[in-house]
């Protein structure tokens, strides 16, 4: 459904991304894991169209989203993407955040994003946060606020750029859980993740990229328990031995 | 070294000591400093003609009924001033801000005027607008010299608002505009909905300030005529060769700018406090 072929970006000389072929199946998830500045958060944003590429082509359920001047509007509209940082916007209520894409780049009628935000929210432990501004929320009740704000426009894929890496160890779980059920109700992903446990249970396909390339992709089992590559061996080493520490 | 540890009433009891010995030395300083000012003047040599011709209770009392149609001209300017103000300041930030290739000219034009208007002296302003404008001779341009002031202070003020507002629109983080583009908002939408009510909150208390130096700038309208406060006060002041008629005018125009000043600190000290940000110092 999603695909990439040869999806290669430079920061003026720099390549931050070296020809990428992925391809995400329909209810598929995949996990892209790799050291900061490997490229994972670069190539979801270029898959959501806030950057552009340099060469290669995108495409979503067949059709080319990358070609110069067509408009990415219409693109993005159909793609959810959650922030490391939530991102929301401090200026509205939890409610506000949730509705506005839908109101304004869905045209959806203001009674109907309301009733479906309220719904969406109490699905996901939100219910009597509605009013509330997004500072007076926890971080893991504000990234779940921006997961459901990704939802609201009913994407065909939810792209998640460590959406867990901001947050106390003690709230990551209940992000996870949602992503779990998400996963559950068949959606499309592409997770960049630091937590190897999660990722190992719930991706189909794991890519490790490094300096903006994927040097290793298999199945989570024969990823974690038996890489292939030197160099994914010494990150998972690095990983675990963090862990420990 | 304590051995006894201190109890919460002895606490309590020595912060209370403390706050009073502050108060009493503020209290005195002030007296002492405020005597020595009014003594300073009051011992002048000058002190007799200062009074007669800055502090004449006959001429305060002749220039006092004429006054307040003066300031009302004030207020209502600076009122008309202030919302073309807003308005082009914010426009001006806009067009500044988009990076539509067919807008280049506006943002060339807008550039430039920003740049002259904050480089040219107000009072020079005001002579070439209100002199100038109505020497092209075309009928539709105003010649009323109430309209030109005020064009000549609106333009002023839009450069140095808009400067303001860009500010603000700079000072929102990327990640938002970003977040609001992937839910699928078009670039208006994104700085209609996400981008400008943020810079707009954030730019409020630098936007008070200029108000109120725009309530001052008003009274310089009078160069070319109008019969605002000032204008009166100097006219009073010329007719009898006694300046009473200017401390007459600054007594008024602070009945309007220090409530102003009042609620724009309040404001700007709730907005402060709503950000978590109190310093004392």
């Amino acid at each position: 459904m999603l695909e990439l072929r040869g999806v290669t970006k430079f920061y003026g000389e720099r390549e931050v991304l070296g020809g990428i072929d992925l391809e995400v199946r329909e209810g598929e998830a995949v996990a892209l894991i790799g050291a900061s500045g490997s490229g994972k958060s670069t190539l979801l944003r270029c898959i959501d169209l806030l950057e552009e590429i340099d060469d290669g082509d995108i495409y979503l359920d067949g059709a080319a989203i990358t070609d110069p001047g067509s408009d990415p509007v219409p693109i993005r509209r159909r793609l959810g993407l959650v922030f490391q940082a939530y991102n929301l916007f401090p200026h509205r209520s939890v409610l506000e955040n949730v509705v506005l894409g839908a109101i304004r780049a869905q045209r959806m009628p203001r009674g109907d994003a309301l009733a479906a935000g309220h719904a969406l929210l109490e699905r996901f432990g939100l219910a009597g946060r509605e009013h509330d501004y997004p500072d007076r929320l926890s971080g893991g009740q504000q990234q779940r606020v921006a997961i459901v704000r990704a939802l609201m426009t009913k994407p065909r894929a939810l792209l998640l750029d460590e959406v867990t890496s901001a947050l106390d160890p003690e709230l990551v779980g209940e992000v996870l859980g949602i992503i779990r059920e998400l996963k559950g109700d068949g959606m499309t992903m592409l997770i960049a993740t630091h937590e190897m446990g999660f990722a190992r249970e719930f991706a189909d396909e794991v890519c490790h990229l490094e300096s903006g390339r994927i040097i290793e992709r298999g199945p989570p089992e024969q990823i974690f328990s038996d890489p292939a590559h030197p160099s994914t061996r010494r990150f998972l080493t690095r990983l675990i031995d963090g862990a420990r520490a | 070294m304590h051995t006894i540890p201190t109890s919460r009433a002895e606490r309590q009891l020595a912060r209370r000591r403390q706050a009073r010995r502050s108060v009493a030395l503020s209290a005195t300083s002030t007296i002492v400093v405020l005597g020595a000012v009014a003594a300073g003047i009051v011992l002048s040599p000058g002190w007799r003609t200062v009074r007669s011709t800055f502090f004449s209770w006959h001429y305060f009392r002749a220039v006092l009924s004429s006054l307040p149609a003066g300031l009302w001209l004030d207020a209502r300017m600076f009122i008309v001033v202030e919302v073309v103000v807003l308005a082009l300041g914010l426009t001006i930030a806009l067009v500044r801000t988009l990076r539509a290739p067919l807008l280049f000219p506006l943002r060339l034009v807008s550039a430039v005027f920003v740049d002259v208007l904050r480089g040219v002296p107000l009072l020079i302003l005001l002579y070439l607008i209100g002199f100038g404008v109505p020497a092209l001779d075309f009928s539709f341009l105003p010649t009323d010299e109430t309209v030109l002031g005020g064009a000549a202070l609106a333009l002023c003020y839009s450069a140095y608002v808009s400067e303001v507002f860009r500010a603000g629109i700079e000072s929102v983080h990327p990640s938002q505009p970003a977040a609001a583009l992937s839910l699928g908002l078009t670039r208006t939408q994104a700085l209609r909905h996400v981008v400008l009510p943020q810079a707009v909150r954030r730019v409020v208390p630098p936007l008070l300030n200029d108000f109120i130096s725009l309530t001052k700038d008003v009274a310089l309208v009078s160069v070319l005529g109008p019969q605002e406060i000032a204008r009166i006060a100097q006219i009073n002041s010329d007719l009898n060769f006694n300046f009473t008629p200017y401390v007459a005018a600054a007594a008024f125009y602070l009945l309007l700018t220090l409530p102003l000043i009042r609620v724009v600190d309040h404001m700007r000290g709730r907005a402060l406090t709503r950000q978590n940000a109190v310093v004392m110092l």
